[in-house]
Parts: C-alpha cells; sequence; structure tokens
C-alpha cells in the first residue's frame, strides 16, 4: 500500500505547479475540441485560462489531413481536379480556378473572354455561398439559429445554380484546364439574375436582424482587435485584413480572369474587430452581386474552353468523322497532357484570403508538386493574438468571425 | 513582376552586399525567382524587405528527387504598394536539408515552416515551435517526399486490427 501511495506523492510532486496571477488564483488548461460545433470544423484548441480571461491558445490541426497534395502528384493534371477542388469544400471554384491557372501559365494557354466570364460568375456565386455558410453558421455560434435556415435558404439557391450548370452541387469540376467544362444551360442566366435580384434583398434583411441587435453588438464590438500592421506581419489576407482598414484585395490589385472589366468596390472597416469583419464580408455580397449582374451582362460570345486541342477535349460530334480529334481524345484520356518543366506560383483572392496554387511541372503528364496556400491555414496563426487577454465568451465569436475551413487548413 | 533586367538589378545588389548570395536567377513566364544559397536567406529576405517587399505570402517545400540538391524551399515576397512578387529560393542537400528558420523575423512563416518540415524533412533550427502540424505527432517519415510511397500505410480497421503488430498500443 505504501508503495502506491509513494507513487502518487512522486508524481504530483514531478508535476509542475501551475502559475496564476496571485497565491489563491492558478491557470486552467482546456480542451477544445477537435469535435466541438463552434470550432466550425475538426480544429483542436488548448486553452489557457485566467479565470475567464484567456491568456494563450495553441491550435492543434491536421485531424482532416488527407494528403489531397500528395494524391494530385499521382494523378494526370486534368484529373487532379477534383481532388483538389476539395481542400477549401467551401471553396471549390477557387481551388479548382488557382489550380487551372496556375496549370495554364505554365502551359501559356489563352483562356477564351467567355470561359474567363463564366468562370467570374461562378466563382462569384461560390463566395456569396460560402459568406452565406460562414454568416448562418457564425451567428449560430452567437446565439442567433433563425439565421441559420435564412443563410443556408440562400445557399441552396446557389448550390441550385450550380446543380444546373455542372451536375453537382459541390465540387462541380466545373472549371477546366483552358477553360469550363460546358456551357451555360438554357435558362440559366435568368435564373442567375432573378437570384441577383433577390439576394440583395435578402441581405438588407440580415442587416435589418442583426445590426440593430444588441447581443450581436455587444458580442462583436472592439472584440478580437489586431492591428493592421501585425495582422500583415502574420501574413493575414481577406475579409480580416480588410476590416482593419487596408483595401488589399487580388481582384483589383493583381486582376486576374478579366476582373478588371467589372465596376466593384472593396469593402473595407476601420477599426478591425469583429464587428468590422462581419460588416466587410456583409458588404462583399452586394459587390459579388453586382459583379455577377455585369458578368451575366457583357458575356461575350465564343468558345467556353480554348480550342487547343492539345489541352481541352474535342467536341463529342468530331470523335465520329475526324481520325485527328479521336486521336487527340485518346491521348488526352489516357496519358493527359504533358506540361512545360517550370514552377508557377498563382494567387487569386478567395473568400478567406489570398488563396495560392504552387505547381511544379517536371515535363511529365503529372504534376511534380501541387501546393495550396490555404488562407485559413495562414489565418489562423492570427487567432492567438485575437483572442489573448480576451474573455473565453469573446473567443467563440472572434473565432466564428476568423471563418477557419479546417478542409483548407489540412488538406 | 519586376522583369528579367529588373530581376538581374535585383540580384546585382544583393551579390555587391553578398558575393556569395545569389546562386542563380529565374526568369519564367513573367515571373521572377531568385536562387539563393540556404545560409543566406535571412539576409536575402531583409535586404528584399527593405527593397519593399514587405509581405511573406507563402512558404513551399519541394522534393526535387532524384535531382542534387534534393530540397527547395520557396519564400513567395509581395510589395503590396507596386503589386509586385517575387520569389526567393534555396536548394539544400537531401543528406543534410537544412535552412535557416525566417520565423523570427516573419510571423508568418511560423506555421508553414512546421509544414515543410512535417512533409518533408527539411530541418529549420532556429524555429521557436519545431514541431510536426499536420500528421501525428508521433508519425515516422516525411510523407511528401517524392520516394514516399502513396497508400504504402495499412488503415487500421476492427476487422484487421490483429494484423496489426502490438495493436494495442
Amino acid at each position: 500500500m505504501t508503495d502506491t501511495t509513494d507513487l502518487i506523492a512522486a508524481e504530483t510532486v514531478e508535476r509542475a505547479p501551475a502559475v496564476g496571477a496571485g497565491e489563491t488564483e492558478e491557470l486552467l488548461t482546456l480542451n477544445m475540441g477537435p469535435h466541438h460545433p463552434a470550432t466550425h470544423g475538426v480544429l483542436r484548441l488548448l486553452v489557457t485560462l485566467d479565470g475567464e480571461v484567456v491568456k494563450s491558445v495553441k491550435p492543434i490541426v491536421g485531424y482532416v489531413h488527407t494528403g489531397i497534395e500528395k494524391t494530385a502528384e499521382d494523378k494526370a493534371y486534368w484529373k487532379a481536379i477534383p481532388v483538389v477542388e476539395r481542400m477549401d469544400y467551401l471553396a471549390y471554384y477557387f481551388n479548382a480556378m488557382t489550380y487551372c491557372g496556375a496549370v495554364e501559365t505554365l502551359l501559356d494557354v489563352e483562356v477564351p473572354p467567355r470561359a474567363q466570364y463564366l468562370r467570374v460568375i461562378h466563382l462569384e456565386l461560390n463566395r456569396i455561398m460560402s459568406h452565406m455558410v460562414w454568416l448562418g453558421t457564425s451567428m449560430l455560434d452567437l446565439g442567433a439559429i433563425s439565421m441559420f435556415w435564412y443563410c443556408f435558404r440562400e445557399r441552396e439557391t446557389i448550390l441550385d445554380l450550380f446543380e444546373y450548370s455542372s451536375g453537382q452541387r459541390m465540387h462541380t469540376r466545373y472549371i477546366q484546364v483552358g477553360g469550363v467544362m460546358e456551357d451555360i444551360p438554357v435558362g440559366w442566366a435568368a435564373k442567375v439574375k432573378a437570384f441577383c435580384e433577390e439576394m440583395p434583398r435578402r441581405a438588407d434583411q440580415y442587416a435589418a436582424i442583426l445590426e440593430k441587435n444588441e447581443i450581436v453588438l455587444r458580442r462583436l464590438r472592439d472584440t478580437g482587435v489586431v492591428p493592421e500592421e501585425r495582422m500583415l506581419e502574420l501574413g493575414v489576407t481577406g475579409p480580416l485584413l480588410r476590416a482593419t482598414g487596408n483595401a488589399w484585395d487580388l481582384r483589383k490589385a493583381q486582376p486576374y480572369s478579366s476582373y478588371d472589366h467589372f465596376d466593384f468596390k472593396i469593402p473595407v472597416g476601420t477599426v478591425g474587430d469583429n464587428y468590422d469583419r462581419f460588416r466587410v464580408r456583409h458588404a462583399e455580397i452586394y459587390e459579388s452581386v453586382k459583379i455577377i449582374e455585369q458578368a451575366l451582362e457583357g458575356l461575350p460570345e465564343g468558345p467556353y474552353i480554348t480550342e487547343d486541342r492539345k489541352v481541352a477535349l474535342p467536341p463529342r460530334h468530331e470523335l465520329a468523322t475526324s481520325m485527328e480529334a479521336l486521336i487527340h481524345h485518346f491521348k488526352l484520356v489516357t496519358e493527359g497532357f504533358r506540361v512545360p518543366p517550370g514552377e508557377i506560383y498563382y494567387p487569386i483572392e478567395g473568400p478567406r484570403g489570398e488563396l495560392g496554387c504552387f505547381v511544379r511541372s517536371d515535363g511529365s503528364s503529372k504534376p511534380a508538386r501541387v501546393h495550396m496556400r490555404d488562407p485559413s491555414f495562414v489565418n489562423l496563426q492570427a487567432f492567438g493574438e485575437m483572442v489573448t487577454d480576451g474573455y473565453i465568451a469573446d473567443f467563440i465569436a472572434t473565432l466564428a468571425m476568423l471563418d477557419p475551413i479546417l478542409g483548407g487548413i489540412d488538406r | 513582376m519586376p522583369d528579367a533586367p529588373g530581376l538581374e538589378l535585383i540580384a546585382q545588389d544583393l551579390r555587391q552586399a553578398d558575393t556569395e548570395s545569389v546562386v542563380d536567377t529565374v526568369y519564367f513566364r513573367e515571373r521572377a525567382t531568385l536562387v539563393v544559397a540556404a545560409p543566406a536567406i535571412r539576409t536575402v529576405l531583409g535586404q528584399l524587405r527593405d527593397k519593399g517587399y514587405g509581405a511573406l505570402m507563402s512558404v513551399h517545400g519541394v522534393d526535387y528527387w532524384p535531382e542534387e540538391p534534393r530540397f527547395g524551399v520557396l519564400y513567395e515576397l509581395l510589395d503590396m504598394d507596386e503589386v509586385d512578387r517575387i520569389t526567393v529560393k534555396v536548394r539544400v542537400p537531401g543528406d543534410d536539408p537544412t535552412v535557416p528558420s525566417v520565423t523570427p523575423e516573419w510571423s508568418t512563416a511560423d506555421f508553414q515552416e512546421r509544414e515543410v518540415y512535417d512533409m518533408f524533412g527539411v530541418v529549420f533550427p532556429d524555429h521557436p515551435d519545431p514541431r510536426r502540424i499536420l500528421m501525428p505527432e508521433d508519425y515516422e517519415g516525411h510523407p511528401q517526399r517524392r520516394d514516399f510511397p502513396v497508400g504504402g500505410e495499412p488503415v487500421h480497421f476492427t476487422a484487421n486490427e490483429h494484423d496489426t503488430p502490438r495493436y494495442w498500443e
């Protein structure tokens, strides 16, 4: 018996005593997650608390690491698109866009204007969809359950549009190297127009519900503030950076896919607190609607994918009459196209910030390295500084306004 | 992007400060890349920061196997005022993959260098928190290496757990 007690005593002594503010206080280490509804995914957070005040946070990620980058190395360039899309599962058009953009730059392929416009329409619909999921789930974290239903109603409308144009609701594989999968179906444009008329009204309703709501205001205002300079040092981009007043948006700064053809504004905040983050994303919905309307209005005629038969599949009807088309089809489907050796980093503005894809080609038909610079992964580094010395109750609100997507973080 | 002569001018400036620093310049598809000797990476990134490239947007690890030097670490720098990007690349040999950590100067490199270590086994000696980030802490090997096979690891289910030696641990 004595042996056991001695062991227990020894163990108690071995453990370092937790240091607190005074003799009667001590720090509490709290494990949050990986399964926690407010973590927006499988995120584990080790939180050190001094009473109600957060002293430090250690994010632990990797629970949904599926080796997508490794898998992509084992597939032909065009067959890697579906796996790459599955990284950040709320921004699949963006993932496909940045990957295809990188491969197109390596190939030096020109994307036809119609394809660029169709990409923009889908990217902006995807941005609204992503913001809808963010708004619904983050307001759920603040206790507003009806917002969740409203936002998911709009999300469903967008997913129906995706299904209409590509056959899939999520992970659509719509964006291809050299263009898009197929032209928009008859009647789709009218449905998108109807959605564009409806969406600003819905966004107005959300504003009416939330912006005069005492609970929302008190929980979001002046919480989670990190100054702009520090945000830049931490590599934070997207709505989080814009909320501090820095109007950095790659759609304006380095326009890709014809974004310079459209007239839109970049919403910025002033203080950089959670309320500004909420307002910036909310205002982005209106801007995205404006871009979609303009892109539909000015949608150019012409091919929807490059005519370069070495990269894009020939039209189905040519296979019956043209031997050359048959050869191209066979080569593309079996081996895929070969890409000249080189390395490219291709950044675009995702819903959460700079989403970049690095592709290294060794000259074969499979990418030698695919790496995604995911904004959630980089932005998560700022989370500790946002919540330190704040209350544990603000912690969840700040995490919701950070909008991390664990599929993108872990890849 | 700096154009090809602009890239050479930057390389010249850096070589004037340290003749050993810039190994090579690559200009490909209108993207500029500086290839830098691994020991000089911190000073080179510091000098580029003084030139205006104040933001480090991304750090990638690359395995050039079977080429030597085997590993590459790429730093994507961005000048937000001029809207200009430049890539800085470091190549390190496979038997001693060591790159000085830039995390003390660039906080954003923290997670990204950990990811490069996790996936490729490139060591960053001065990193404040040199642990794995995506793979489990007790994992052996570095899965993004080119000689690491895809699907080489058995998946554990209740049905096949007895095939794994000491599965209960």
